[in-house]
């Protein structure tokens, strides 16, 4: 699997995501500096990591979401390809209208810092096939705006598409219908608040983030 | 030419900033307010000269950038 990270200045888990996906591919992740004009050629998954990125100025995500190389990871999902945003990295997805809704100040104002039980709700995507359904996996959170907001039709129309990737069991942050992560409409591009790449050593608490990894190397090397 | 950008939360849209600025407000004393809305102002100074044009650039920038129209309306004032 060919994957690229994109780097902002003040991402923060660029390096999480790149090693990540090399323990699961056995490929080194290319990584893609925010004002290059293009990605590297052939690859199969574009991902964009957590952070600060541009100081959170203006909104969260909204002047990465309007940096060169987005225009390049835009035409790459509009093409088909798989696009992968953590935190941060949701914020730049749905700031570039890839996913839709809006990432608003948690309900609390805190910063949410700790472990959060998510619950898997659906199987079908390149993301999340190596899970069980309705399995619950522990994932880190670390943010001050992922509540996420959607109106009534929206909801609805994720859940009717089965578009809605995970849900918190216990809402950290004030999002709609306890949503912690979505998928596009062609089920290539998930965004997700908690932070899979975070949990992939033993030293670090665990290995539980493996599974998003170990489904895309399995999902994009076959296809 | 200057325009003024005022970025505000849409109607219904939860002001979880705004319910704490009304909190503070009434432990000061300040009673009988009855909602806060917390947004933002945007200052640019623009080369361009007819106010229309203007106008309509500035409405530009607002949707592409300055405000995120999912949850946000906003306002423009060219000076």
């Amino acid at each position: 699997m060919r994957s690229a990270v994109i780097v902002f200045p003040g991402s923060n888990c660029d390096r999480d995501l790149a090693v990540a996906l090399e323990r699961a591919s056995g490929v080194e992740a290319a990584m893609v500096w925010h004002k290059d004009a293009s990605l590297p050629d052939d690859l199969d998954i574009v991902t964009i990591p957590g952070g600060f990125s541009f100081g959170d100025y203006l909104r969260c995500g909204a002047i990465a979401a309007r940096s060169p190389i987005m225009r390049s990871v835009v035409d790459f999902a509009n093409k088909g390809g798989h696009v992968f945003g953590v935190c941060n990295g949701f914020q730049v997805l749905i700031e570039a209208g890839l996913l839709p809704g809006a990432l608003m100040r948690n309900s609390g104002l805190k910063f949410v810092c700790k472990d959060a039980e998510i619950t898997v709700e659906t199987r079908d995507s390149a993301f999340t096939s190596s899970y069980r359904k309705a399995e619950t996996v522990t994932y880190p959170v670390a943010h001050h705006d992922g509540n996420y907001v959607a109106n009534e039709d929206l909801v609805k129309q994720l859940r009717d598409q089965d578009r809605v990737a995970f849900t918190y069991r216990d809402n950290p942050n004030g999002s709609t219908d306890n949503i912690a992560g979505i998928l596009s409409k062609n089920r290539r591009v998930l965004g997700m608040m908690p932070h899979p790449e975070r949990l992939n050593d033993p030293e670090l608490g665990g290995v539980d983030g493996n599974k998003m990894f170990t489904s895309l190397t399995e999902a994009l090397v076959n296809a | 030419m200057k325009a003024r950008v005022y970025v505000t939360l849409k109607n219904g849209v939860l002001d979880p900033q705004g319910a704490a600025v009304q909190h503070a407000l009434s432990s000061l004393g300040f009673n009988g307010v009855d909602a806060v809305r917390q947004g933002k102002v945007i200052e640019l100074d623009l080369d361009e000269t007819d106010a229309a044009k203007a106008e309509i650039s500035v409405t530009k920038m607002c949707k592409q950038l300055l405000a995120n129209t999912v949850i946000e309306d906003f306002k423009v004032e060219i000076l």
